[in-house]
């Protein structure tokens, strides 16, 4: 027997269920976004002479970070999988690997009807909402509260999702080492992904970032995150250059000034494997994020259809029994 | 008097036709989005290119990392809807005293509580901001794996050994 719902238990149930699934979307709106404790850096590619000093710096202070690989390496199946080794090209300074955190980008460029040459430092750029942390299927990245974002070497099992998802191909992988040796090498996992950590030990000890502090130009800037941007665009607006960091992926943590503009530099530059472009990013996790508006809806949208078919037939049960 | 018993007989069966219809498609519904949230959800893992299963004709989306999320939320915005809508339709609709759970069918509400719980935990984890530790997303991550494939072992044995979700209740 259906049990007759009257409408004052219609109308209780209802404003509990409703109360119930709103009261759990709270929380996607409830907790601040976190980009006022990040910390970022300002590049100002003007600056940048192309010495290398930051690049030597980098590899100084985390070489002891780096990837010691156990060989030979076991075989991986299917066939497909390929070796990824850089522990025989460890000087490769010309582009990102999981031996070199940081490289120089040179662009031959017109200023002003002046030909010059640019250089420009290239790192990972600390996303604001990083793609490679949020999509590890591991938690195998984590991202600190001052933005920095970092791969746990002891978690990470290869798999380069985080490369995959990464708008500027930051994340490079070494394989035999790290976790996957002690599960199953032959069938799952293929190394560990490295990238830069903007130093993020030193920053907790109150140093700047190597890169930083060996600069003998001062081309980059470290601070909190609002005070970098309003920097970078007075820096901007003072030289007539253009700004490029705040808005790509949907914000990061570092900010380059150049005076021409990024269009212009990115044509100029060598891209590639292991070599960020400086193409306008549209943020990437933006399309999931819009839907789980829908996502909270759901339930609400179910409750509804649920409680209006309950009450729908115990009205049409009334009208029966008038009828009758 | 013979044509009214007959009017009356045969608006019993198509209601109830009408209602075993009902069931049929909120049953391939939940199916059909249990199955997308597996493929979509194995598919957050660098597996499917890794397993040739991204070079079947049709499939190369399985190894897109930002279609394959897209798709576990989209699918997961009609699963919630419509396990609300089972909930709030079994406990007011009177279903709750003409229909008993089975055992199998409270270990899949357990499992499906978990995954919607660590499933939500995992989408708030997503914005932008920190939520949660480094040790606190992965172990949410593992227990939604082992949940899933949990789901998947109950759901297979359940279909082999014939164990319905609900039983008529007898005392009716």
């Amino acid at each position: 027997m259906i049990k007759k719902l009257s409408r004052r238990s219609f109308i209780k149930f209802g404003t509990a269920a409703v109360c119930s699934v709103a009261a759990a979307s709270v929380p996607a709106q409830g907790f601040a976004s976190g980009r006022e404790e990040h910390i970022a850096t300002m590049l100002d590619i003007s600056k940048c002479i192309g010495c290398g000093e930051c690049v030597d710096a980098c590899s100084e202070v985390n070489g002891g970070k780096y990837p010691n690989p156990e060989k030979p390496f076991p075989k991986m199946y299917p066939s497909r999988v390929k070796v990824e080794d850089w522990s025989d090209k460890k000087d490769v300074s010309d582009r990102l690997t999981p031996y070199n955190w940081l490289f120089i980008q040179y662009a031959d460029v017109k200023i002003n009807g002046e030909e010059r040459e640019l250089s420009i430092p290239r790192r990972c750029m600390h996303c604001v909402n990083p793609p490679c942390v949020k999509l590890c299927p591991w938690g195998a990245a984590e991202q600190l509260q001052n933005g920095i974002s970092r791969l746990n070497p002891d978690l990470c099992l290869g798999g380069s999702k985080c490369n995959e998802v990464c708008p500027w191909d930051v994340p490079q992988r070494q394989t035999g080492t790290g976790l996957y040796l002690n599960i199953l090498p032959s069938i799952a996992g293929n190394g560990v992904m490295y990238k830069c950590d903007r130093c993020y030990d030193r920053i907790k000890n109150g140093k700047e970032p190597a890169c930083i502090e060996a600069c003998p130009e001062n081309v980059q800037t470290i601070g909190p995150r609002d005070e970098i941007i309003e920097k970078a665009y007075k820096l901007a607006r003072e030289t007539g250059g253009y700004v490029y960091g705040d808005k790509e992926n949907g914000g990061t943590n570092t900010i380059y000034v150049s005076p021409v503009p990024f269009a212009e530099l990115n044509k100029a530059i060598k891209t590639g494997k292991g070599m960020p472009d400086l193409k306008p990013e549209p943020n990437r996790m933006a399309s999931a994020e819009n839907l789980t508006k829908a996502m909270f809806f759901a339930p609400l949208a179910g409750v509804a259809a649920a409680v209006g078919k309950i009450y729908a037939s115990g009205r049409k049960k009334d009208s029966d029994e008038k009828g009758k | 008097m013979v044509k009214f018993m007959l009017q009356a007989e045969k608006k019993i069966l198509m209601k109830r036709g009408s209602k075993k219809m009902q069931t049929k498609i909120i049953n391939k519904i939940y199916f059909l989005s249990v199955f997308m949230l597996t493929l979509t959800g194995f598919g957050q893992m660098p597996i499917f290119k890794r397993y040739y299963v991204a070079d079947i004709p049709g499939l190369g989306w399985l190894a897109e990392f930002y279609i394959t999320h897209y798709l576990h939320y989209l699918t997961a915005v009609i699963f919630l809807g419509l396990s609300a809508y089972a909930v709030i339709d079994y406990f007011l609709s009177g279903k709750k005293r003409r229909l008993k759970i089975t055992t199998s069918g409270y270990v899949k509400v357990f499992i499906l509580s978990g995954l919607i719980i660590t499933g939500i935990l995992l989408v708030l984890k997503n914005f932008e901001g920190y939520l949660f530790s480094p040790g606190i997303i992965t172990l949410l991550d593992i227990i939604h794996l082992v949940l899933v494939m949990v789901l998947l072992a109950v759901s297979l044995l359940t279909l082999v050994l014939k164990k319905r979700w609900i039983t008529q209740n007898i005392d009716e």
